[in-house]
């Protein structure tokens, strides 16, 4: 059940985009056509689900206080926890760009369609943001820390094809000159933030 | 874009090139710091030394980075003044480090810093680089302070956390806006900005 909660809660509730602005800069930039940013969605819930485990094992065996004490009981008092940004973002720009070789290799078609993508989400906010929010969380095993990063992939995924979608049917209105674009693009992300208030408070 | 004088290159992105308005740069870390003034404005400072910085090394580096691996280089190179920002912040302002939470740590993938690493430091001279990266630092600040100051105000009536809505409106039953202070208010506001300064600055409008 817990596993569900955790779930549940990171696609509605604690959303990247509503909740914490993650991933804003590709959420905005490739929210123009719906095909587009679903490859792009289920590139990041790809990498998302892979990174954020290995972080949290990486975190839990290397670099929180005492976590070296596996190796021997002389290690316990070090404390790694300020290399965890250098070392989180190693793992995240190489996972990436293992995830990008390995789909070239053996799913060119996928690589086709999230070929261009993949080096861009090196950089995306959700993923370091991800990481960083387990780490804050202190999960207690790896598979909550596992149902987090896929809920919160998802969660991001929604949220950018919703928007795509919006904006493929608001160009056909006519929106004031200034707002154009960028302008109309975060009003209606804060719209559709009000909207998901609303699952606030759900507990399963 | 070669030769552009110092001060331009400082003043531009205050408005006409403002990162987060113009290039869209950088809005993810921008809009969860705004609820109050002190952090966002810590925020902005740290962004600016990180930028400002990074772009100094880089460009020094410049023409020893090989093509292919220049993403790990600046990727390194940013990790490890944000560690030290981090930690600074942690020895001089805990609680304000305490409420920025993970979004420190966030100006790694700061889209500004890599951005502005790309499009400037990697053909530019040290000093030039340095006046770029506070230009945009600045330019990421400002905006910063206007949606902080904004929801700050009218979500809680405070400023820095001091009392600036005079208590007789109270008493004719004004009400402190609660729903400034929910994310959703912060996009929204960010929105009506960008109005505001393309209506002001119609060059700046996208054209479909």
């Amino acid at each position: 059940m817990d596993l569900i909660n955790i779930f549940i809660k990171s696609i509605f509730i604690d959303n990247m985009v509503f909740a914490f602005f993650l991933g804003m800069c590709s959420y905005l930039a490739v929210s123009k056509k719906v095909k587009t940013s679903l490859g792009l969605g289920i590139a990041v819930v790809f990498v998302l689900t892979i990174t954020v485990p290995l972080n949290y094992l990486l975190n839990k065996y290397l670099l929180e206080p005492g976590a070296l004490k596996w190796l021997s009981p002389s290690l316990a008092d070090v404390d790694l926890s300020f290399l965890s940004f250098i070392m989180f973002i190693a793992v995240i720009a190489s996972m990436v760009q293992l995830v990008e070789m390995v789909v070239e290799r053996f799913a060119p078609a996928l690589y086709a369609s999230l070929g261009i993508f993949l080096p861009l989400i090196a950089v995306n906010c959700a993923i370091l943001g991800g990481s960083l929010f387990m780490q804050q969380k202190a999960f207690t095993n790896v598979w909550q820390s596992l149902s987090f990063g896929l809920g919160s992939g998802i969660g991001w995924l929604m949220a950018i094809v919703f928007l795509a979608a919006i904006r493929e049917r608001i160009s056909y209105s006519n929106v004031p000159a200034p707002l154009r674009g960028l302008g109309i693009a975060f009003i209606i992300t804060g719209l559709m933030a009000i909207g998901f208030l609303a699952f606030m408070g759900i507990q399963i | 874009m070669a030769k552009k004088k110092s001060k331009e290159i400082l003043f531009d992105p205050l408005f006409e090139n403002n990162p987060i308005t113009v290039q869209v740069l950088g809005i993810c870390s921008a809009l969860a710091v705004t609820v109050k003034l002190m952090p966002a404005i810590v925020m902005a400072l740290s962004v600016m030394a990180v930028v400002a910085f990074s772009n100094v090394i880089i460009s020094l580096m410049r023409r020893y980075i090989p093509m292919r691996v220049r993403i790990i280089v600046q990727l390194v190179v940013i990790a490890t003044l944000v560690i030290l920002v981090d930690m600074l912040l942690k020895a001089f302002a805990y609680d304000v480090s305490k409420q920025l939470s993970v979004f420190v740590g966030l100006i790694i993938t700061n889209c500004i810093v890599m951005g502005r690493l790309e499009a400037f430091a990697m053909d530019n001279k040290p000093w030039a680089s340095f006046l770029d990266g506070i230009g945009n630092g600045a330019g990421y600040g400002l905006i910063l302070i206007i949606v902080a100051f904004l929801r700050e105000l009218f979500g809680n009536g405070t400023l820095f956390g001091h009392k600036v809505i005079p208590q007789w409106l109270y008493d004719h039953g004004y009400m402190d806006n609660g729903m400034m202070l929910m994310p959703a208010m912060a996009l929204i506001t960010v929105g009506i900005i960008i109005w505001v300064q393309r209506s002001l600055m119609p060059q700046l409008t996208e054209k479909e």
